[in-house]
């Protein structure tokens, strides 16, 4: 990324500039390099700069340091897990669990690895890690099964939409630290959330929500919009394209 | 390069793409088949889900059977008549098919459908296509001539069905019923799997209805192409699974690689050339069986529903 550095110094002398020497509590200023991120078509991933200056509070430094845990959610959406399982000579769809409200990219971000950071029940209450952002099967069909919820999160982390990446927040000062976000190419489009939490000595400290949103961009967008707006003006559009391009072979390559 | 696919939503390799449809195209050029069958699962392998592999099949087969049917048509090789009767049960098979193929979709059972059907579909053809030109291949050998069927004199059950009609380009009398029943069952496959069907259509009927050769192709090559730009409609219309920027590039690739198909085509020897054809599709149906028929790796899948956007 080009131009990042001097956007994040940039920034850093911006967020400099508003930390007050009053004393007060520890607080928390964070701010993301973009909140647009438009996807064109040669879009095949994006990196998004965090960047963030912790104000310490009028009482002492915390003995083990702050802890930075930044959590970016996707758009969230109801999905089906199946199982495939014999039938006869062969292996079919047979058993499904549904979920809900599971979002669609997962990436977590810290300084180090969670469970240095904060106790798991203390994870679980704030909502921090990919385990505790996937929520049990929403709807009772069958029994909970807590297969089919270890095999969505399996998935989601080999397809690169879910990932924890300890060490992707890094301290650039005692209390002013950087991380870059990074989407895949296969990033769904829609709101994203980002939850930046600050802890000091296993407890939460603060924490901040920033907002960045992926859309598809002119072109992209026009063809989807199409697609489902005007579907059979589309379907039309494109037969006649193919009549086209079949038309204009015949006439590039007559040999007769 | 890579290129973002709209409906697909997922980046691709431009490259990717054009080169399987070149690499599609030079081998219908060659045979004289549409490529369908082997272009979606080809697409499904690189990560293409498969409603928008065999939705996006629709205008890639109709831009190569209309250069194909141009061809033709300006040999007077088209019995419009016969494909007008074809259209129509295409049309049905068609209109079936994708209320079929949405069907399945909603019960999560359509990637099973598809592959099942390859299996099933490319096994039988495969084998027939194989064993009928390694015969004949080792008949070429052995310096005796294939034995040929006799085909006049036979008769058919079907020959007395009522709503006959005479064709008078392939010089055929025969009930439209039949017809339209062949043409159905091939419009329902194509909605479903994303192939022309040319491949069964032509052997069905040279085989069954003794359609002469010289009118078969172009014949089937115009009635694959308005079968072709019905699925496109009817896909787009319900289903919102034709993606423009793939269909482009598989359009551009194949267009391009049947012509140089057709020029390789020239050159090979009958026998041997469909012997391989045969052993192609059987490739392709065991690449398919491994899937249904082997332990998965991974027996889970995770499909979305809906997303809140």
């Amino acid at each position: 990324m080009k131009g990042s550095l001097g956007l994040l110094l940039a920034l850093a002398a911006m967020l400099l500039a508003f930390a007050p020497a009053g004393a007060r509590a520890q607080s928390l200023i964070a701010t993301l390099s973009t909140d647009r991120v438009p996807i064109l078509s040669n879009f095949s991933g994006e990196r998004i700069a965090v960047f963030g200056v912790v104000e310490p509070g009028a009482g002492p430094r915390p003995r083990q340091g702050y802890d930075v845990v930044v959590s970016v959610r996707g758009p969230r959406g109801a999905l089906t897990v199946r199982r495939k399982e014999r039938w006869g000579p062969l292996w079919l769809n047979l058993d499904a669990r549904r979920y809900i409200a599971i979002p669609a990219f997962i990436s977590i971000l810290s300084n180090r690895s969670l469970d240095q950071i904060a106790q798991a029940e203390v994870r679980d209450d704030l909502r921090i890690g990919i385990d505790s952002l996937v929520p049990p099967q929403a709807l009772a069909r069958g029994a909970n099964d807590p297969e089919f919820r270890q095999a969505l999160q399996r998935i989601r982390v080999r397809q690169g939409l879910f990932d924890e990446r300890p060490e992707a927040v890094r301290f650039i000062a005692p209390n002013a630290f950087q991380a870059e976000i990074e989407l895949p190419g296969a990033a769904p489009i829609g709101a994203y959330d980002v939850e930046v939490a600050l802890f000091a000595d296993g407890a939460l400290a603060t924490r901040q929500s920033l907002k960045f949103t992926v859309h598809k961009y002119a072109v992209e967008q026009w063809v989807a919009d199409a697609a489902h707006q005007r579907p059979i003006l589309y379907g039309a559009a494109t037969s006649l394209l193919a009549l086209l391009i079949g038309w204009l072979a015949s006439v590039i390559f007559r040999r007769d | 390069v890579e290129i973002y696919l709209p409906i697909a939503e997922m980046p691709i390799d431009m490259f990717l793409i054009l080169g399987m449809g070149v690499a599609v195209g030079f081998i219908s050029g060659m045979f004289g088949i549409g490529g369908g069958f082997l272009l979606t699962p080809l697409l499904i392998f690189v990560g293409i889900p498969a409603a928008v592999a065999v939705a996006t099949q629709g205008p890639q087969i109709a831009a190569s059977s209309m250069t194909g049917s141009l061809a033709y048509w300006r040999r007077r090789a088209i019995d419009f008549k016969l494909a007008s009767v074809l259209l129509a049960g295409g049309l049905i098979g068609t209109v079936i098919g994708v209320l079929f193929f949405n069907q399945m979709r909603r019960i999560g059972q359509l990637e099973t459908v598809i592959t099942l059907s390859y299996v099933t579909l490319l096994s039988v053809v495969g084998l027939l296509v194989s064993f009928e030109s390694g015969r004949a291949a080792l008949a070429a050998r052995f310096s005796k001539t294939p034995a040929r069927r006799k085909l006049g004199g036979r008769h058919h059950w079907f020959e007395g069905l009522p709503l006959k009609m005479r064709f008078h380009r392939s010089g055929m009398y025969v009930s439209a019923i039949p017809l339209v029943f062949v043409s159905a069952l091939i419009g329902f496959a194509g909605a479903v799997l994303g192939i022309g069907g040319g491949f069964i259509l032509v052997p069905a009927l040279i085989y069954i209805f003794r359609v002469p050769a010289n009118v078969v192709v172009g014949t089937s090559l115009f009635q694959i192409l308005f079968t072709m730009i019905a699925a496109t409609m009817f896909h787009a219309a319900t289903n919102y699974s034709v993606d423009l920027f793939l269909a482009i590039l598989l359009m551009i690739g194949g267009v391009f690689g049947a012509q140089f198909g057709a020029r390789a085509g020239a050159n090979l020897r009958g026998e041997y050339f469909r012997l391989l054809l045969g052993l192609l599709i059987l490739v392709v149906a065991f690449r398919f069986a491994a899937d249904v028929f082997g332990t998965p790796i991974e027996p889970f899948s995770v499909t979305p529903t809906e997303t809140v956007r």
